[in-house]
């Protein structure tokens, strides 16, 4: 049996139909039988989730107003800052840090009745695409466990794509809600920049992260950023408006289909390309025009994206110094910096040491202009690049990532090779327009992602997209 | 060194020093970033702390714009160029008292804009260049046990960590210690008449100074915590770096600690070369948009400055300009001499007390203006009493010191400090009271010099020993000659 939809289950909750806690018990079940093979989750929160959910139930009774998500289970990933909930990154720096505050998402998420069942992992920080990279365990990819689910939000995706959580949080820097949504087969939206607020999301890279919903279906995407999109003063770069994207129209008759040339280029899989041609000739077949268009700058991207990303993480990354909450290895320091070097030896993992080290080169004195400032004149062709593709078309579409899921240990022997594979995520952070990540087919059963991107603050337009192909290539 | 013998001044020691002032925006309700208190002053440590200003994980920081508009207050008062857009940018170095181990602040390289540039303050010895005007945050503060060098341990206290903070760069321009002191002064009181920053709070204004001798290295003294102590520690330095001239030592690039208490200063670290801060765009802020309109606002409601009072001073209060200086120097100082004037118009006598010898007192004995308890009417009145000379001047001043000695709100006059009466009126009718009740020493005294002495007594008893002698004794001969007028009638 299929399981209920985000926008089923807080129907049903709000109607009496549906028992918010018969639905939080049953989902923690399936988590205890799962969450052993799949290790979605860091945290389960399953005596709170309890809590939460009989008080809906008691609200209900009273007949007051249930919020638009009463009652659905949500996993958040762990770098967004829950109250009371140890938030980690994934990172053994981050242990035992409890948020004394709730991230402006979460506590949207919580006004809508929405019930918060655990905290998922990922790459630490946020840094990789395979969530291999988490400092506790990897996550398997519920399709294939062989295979690794993405990353970094691999833990939300996995947790959605195998039904223990209906909607998940993640984050998406440069693709880590699509990447790991494409390689579990589910949905994945990436909004404009600026439109969902990133107070208490744990900066990786402050200018290119945004937080965005990881669901099953488009309609409780739509439903779920609803939820959280909206003006939050707490975040200076936050321009969100509140706003019922649930209203998006699916007529894609008269759409105008950029397809970025680069997007089908070396290293893409033939099944994935034929796949993403498969579905535009669909939406060709219902009127719309396609076009290949050429995005000469994006070849830059991710070399540009790399440096941003890191210079912001070196900086980011510093609070950590084992002095005022998470980890201490305070033993043996004569000094603050010996403490401070000690702590973040042992607290940093490999990966997210060479992102630092990497970051704090690009910002140094005399490589400065060299790598972050030219890394940002080329992001401001990127954008340009985009600005002029979209005064010619509605929409890009290509593929979320150019191959289907890796294998588990794969990639972390080639670290190159995994950031080629941000290839087709990365342009739209560093454009902050907004992307979604849609199920197209598949690949010797390992799911196959659609990426359609559209101009900001045009998500109304892109969930259209995305719900119409959703409908016709299911 | 003889290659740098063009770039030596007239003083022969190519003197050069430029000076780093940081001025919290006292006049704040809120810190920089967050709502928490930014009267930070007298609270248990770590009380005044929220999950922004200690950088906790996914907090992000939201600029008070009120700041703003103290700045751009300081930017016009200190005739700068104003930034249309300015931004904020980071500086990475690791510090305890650094809650996110980045500082925002601005910067004016690298597509960084500081709110305001170019901006100057005339002291007596020239025009004082301002580089440049930057918002930032303060860090949390350490402390020691006993000395930052021998202390086992460091305490952190958060509690001013991102109290909004004014940096003013000025240009190497200050031609002496005493110079920097002025500039210092001066900086106070125009920030003070602005209504920005209380200078008289500990650790409101805080200065780090550079300098250099001969063309060499440029060497930062930090840690200095009064102006006093400004001219002290460069004194000290100018002398050092003479000594290691003569001795041909080269001199590094250093920044060096003042010890307040020894009054020498000691390396704190050794520089190869520029500290790398690793500079970038804040990406949490968004860039700040200063419009032409805005400031025309701001400037409209620009209180006046100390050189338009002093001005104002000299012209309707007719008191010199040096005195006129001395009491703009400080706000408190002219608007008490302002407010004793309302009361008692005596300018010139009040101005002369407050800007010679009430601040002269106060230097002399580490005291400040804080420590005056009287208020203006109280020292109008005295001025008063002086005017009408019912005391002298002189008994006045040892009357007005007396006060603040004691912490007084009252003058007390005292027999000894009381003047001569010289008033002619006053002391006729002493003598005139006199007379009635002696008549029979009024006679005596047509004949007898004896009982003209007794009469003096009388008045000066009369007068409480205050009479001008004199003058009473002329007043009594003059009264003498006129009882005997009619009976020789």
């Amino acid at each position: 049996m299929k399981a209920k939809s985000a926008w089923e289950i807080a129907e049903g909750t709000r109607d009496g139909s549906i028992s918010p806690v018969e639905t939080v018990e049953a989902l923690f079940e399936r988590i205890g039988e799962h969450d052993i093979e799949i290790k979605a989750f860091i945290t389960t929160t399953k005596k709170l989730a309890i809590e939460q959910a009989k008080e809906i139930e008691k609200k209900r009774k009273a007949k007051q107003k249930l919020g638009r998500l009463a009652g659905v289970p949500i996993a958040v990933k762990d770098n967004i800052c829950t109250q009371g909930i140890e938030t980690t990154c994934a990172s053994k720096i981050l242990r035992g840090f409890i948020p004394p505050y709730d991230a402006t998402v979460v506590k949207m998420l919580k006004e809508e009745g929405a019930i918060i069942v655990g905290k998922t992992n990922m790459d630490e920080f946020g840094m990789g695409s395979t969530t291999e990279f988490s400092a506790f365990f990897p996550t398997r990819n519920p399709r294939n466990t062989s295979y690794v689910p993405g990353g970094s939000s691999g833990g939300s995706a996995a947790a959605v794509a195998k039904e223990l959580a209906s909607a998940a949080l993640g984050t998406d820097t440069g693709g880590s809600i699509r990447c790991p949504s494409a390689f579990c087969g589910v949905v994945g939206l990436k909004p404009t920049y600026g439109l969902v607020s990133r107070y208490g999301l744990i900066a990786y890279a402050n200018s290119l992260e945004q937080i965005g919903p990881i669901t099953r279906d488009v309609r409780d995407s739509s439903l779920m950023l609803s939820c959280i999109a909206a003006h939050d003063p707490m975040d200076s770069t936050n321009v969100g408006e509140k706003k019922d994207y649930t209203k998006f129209r699916d007529d894609v008759s008269r759409l105008k289909i950029g397809v970025p040339k680069q997007y089908f280029g070396e290293g893409t899989q033939k099944a994935v390309s034929d796949a993403i041609w498969r579905a535009l000739k669909k939406l060709e077949d219902e009127g719309a025009t396609i076009e290949e268009v050429d995005l000469k700058t994006v070849e830059y991207a991710l070399a540009s994206y790399y440096i941003i990303a890191m210079s912001e993480a070196s900086s980011n990354l510093a609070r950590y110094d084992g002095l005022r909450y998470g980890f201490q290895e305070s033993s043996g320091a004569r000094n603050w910096s010996t403490l401070f070097s000690k702590d973040r030896k042992i607290g940093f993992g490999f990966e997210v040491k060479k992102r630092i080290i990497l970051g704090t080169f690009a910002l140094s004195a005399g490589y400065f202009d060299a790598y972050y400032l030219k890394a940002q004149m080329v992001r401001s062709l990127i954008i340009q690049d985009f600005e002029k593709a979209f005064k010619k078309f509605d929409v890009l579409i290509g593929p979320t990532m150019p191959t289907t899921a890796f294998k588990l240990g794969e990639k972390t022997v080639d670290p190159l090779a995994m950031y080629m594979s941000d290839c087709d995520t990365v342009p739209a952070n560093l454009a902050g327009i907004p992307a979604i990540s849609i199920p197209c087919g598949s690949s010797n059963g390992l799911p196959i992602g659609m990426q359609i991107m559209a101009p900001s603050f045009e998500e109304e337009r892109l969930l259209g997209v995305a719900g119409f192909c959703e409908r016709e290539l299911a | 060194m003889r290659k740098g013998v063009g770039l030596i001044g007239v003083d022969g020691l190519g003197l050069k020093i430029g000076l780093e002032v940081h001025c919290q925006l006292t006049v704040l309700n809120t810190k920089l970033f967050c709502s928490c208190s930014s009267n930070y002053r007298g609270t248990e440590p770590n009380t005044n702390i929220c999950e922004i200003c200690t950088g906790l994980p996914g907090t992000l920081p939201v600029l008070n714009e009120k700041a703003v508009e103290a700045a751009t207050k300081i930017a016009l008062a200190l005739n700068c160029k104003i930034a249309e857009t300015a931004n904020f940018f980071r500086k990475n170095y690791f510090y305890p008292d650094l809650p996110k181990n980045f500082q925002i602040t601005q910067y004016d390289k690298a597509g960084g804009v500081a709110i305001a540039k170019e901006g100057q303050i005339g002291t007596s010895d020239g025009s004082i260049r301002i580089r440049r005007i930057q918002l930032e945050e303060d860090p949390g503060k350490l402390s020691y046990e006993g000395t930052i060098v021998s202390s086992p341990f460091a305490l952190v206290d958060y509690n001013r960590a991102g109290v909004a903070l004014v940096e003013i760069v000025t240009e190497p321009d200050l031609k002496s210690p005493k110079n920097a002191r002025e500039f210092l002064q001066k900086l106070r009181s125009i920030l003070e008449h602005i209504g920005v920053c209380d200078g008289s709070l500990e650790g409101a204004m805080r200065c780090d100074a550079n300098i250099s001798l001969f063309g060499g290295k440029r060497v930062e003294v930090k840690n200095i915590s009064s102006f006093k102590e400004v001219e002290r520690a460069l004194n000290f330095e100018i002398t050092r770096q003479k000594t290691m001239a003569k001795a041909a030592k080269a001199e590094g690039m250093e920044t060096r600690h003042w010890d307040e208490v020894r009054r020498v200063t000691v390396t704190l670290r050794v520089k190869e070369s520029e500290e790398d801060y690793r500079y970038f765009p804040e990406p949490d802020l968004v860039p700040i948009t200063i419009s032409k309109n805005y400031i025309s606002k701001v400037k409209a409601r620009m209180p006046e400055l100390p050189d338009k009072r002093k001005e104002r001073f000299v012209r309707d209060y007719k008191v010199s300009e040096e005195i006129a200086s001395v009491l703009v120097g400080e706000k408190q100082i002219a608007d008490f001499f302002e407010a004793c004037v309302k009361s008692y118009t005596a300018p010139r006598l009040l101005g002369s007390w407050l800007a010679i010898d009430i601040i002269g007192y106060l230097n002399r004995s580490e005291k400040t203006f804080a420590d005056i308890k009287f208020s203006p009417n109280n020292l109008a009145e005295i001025a008063k009493l002086v005017e009408q000379k019912q005391i002298t001047d002189s008994g006045a001043k040892t009357i007005i010191i007396k006060a603040i000695e004691q912490g007084k709100s009252r003058f007390e006059i005292g027999k000894k400090e009381e003047g001569a009466i010289t008033d002619e009126k006053m002391v006729m009718n002493a003598v005139k009271m006199v007379f009635g009740a002696n008549r029979k020493a009024v006679e005596d005294a047509k004949s007898d010099p004896n009982a003209i002495n007794f009469l003096m007594g009388q008045v000066m008893k009369a007068t409480k020993g205050r009479a001008d002698h004199s003058l009473a004794r002329k007043l009594i001969q003059v009264e003498l000659l006129a009882v005997q007028e009619p009976s020789r009638k």
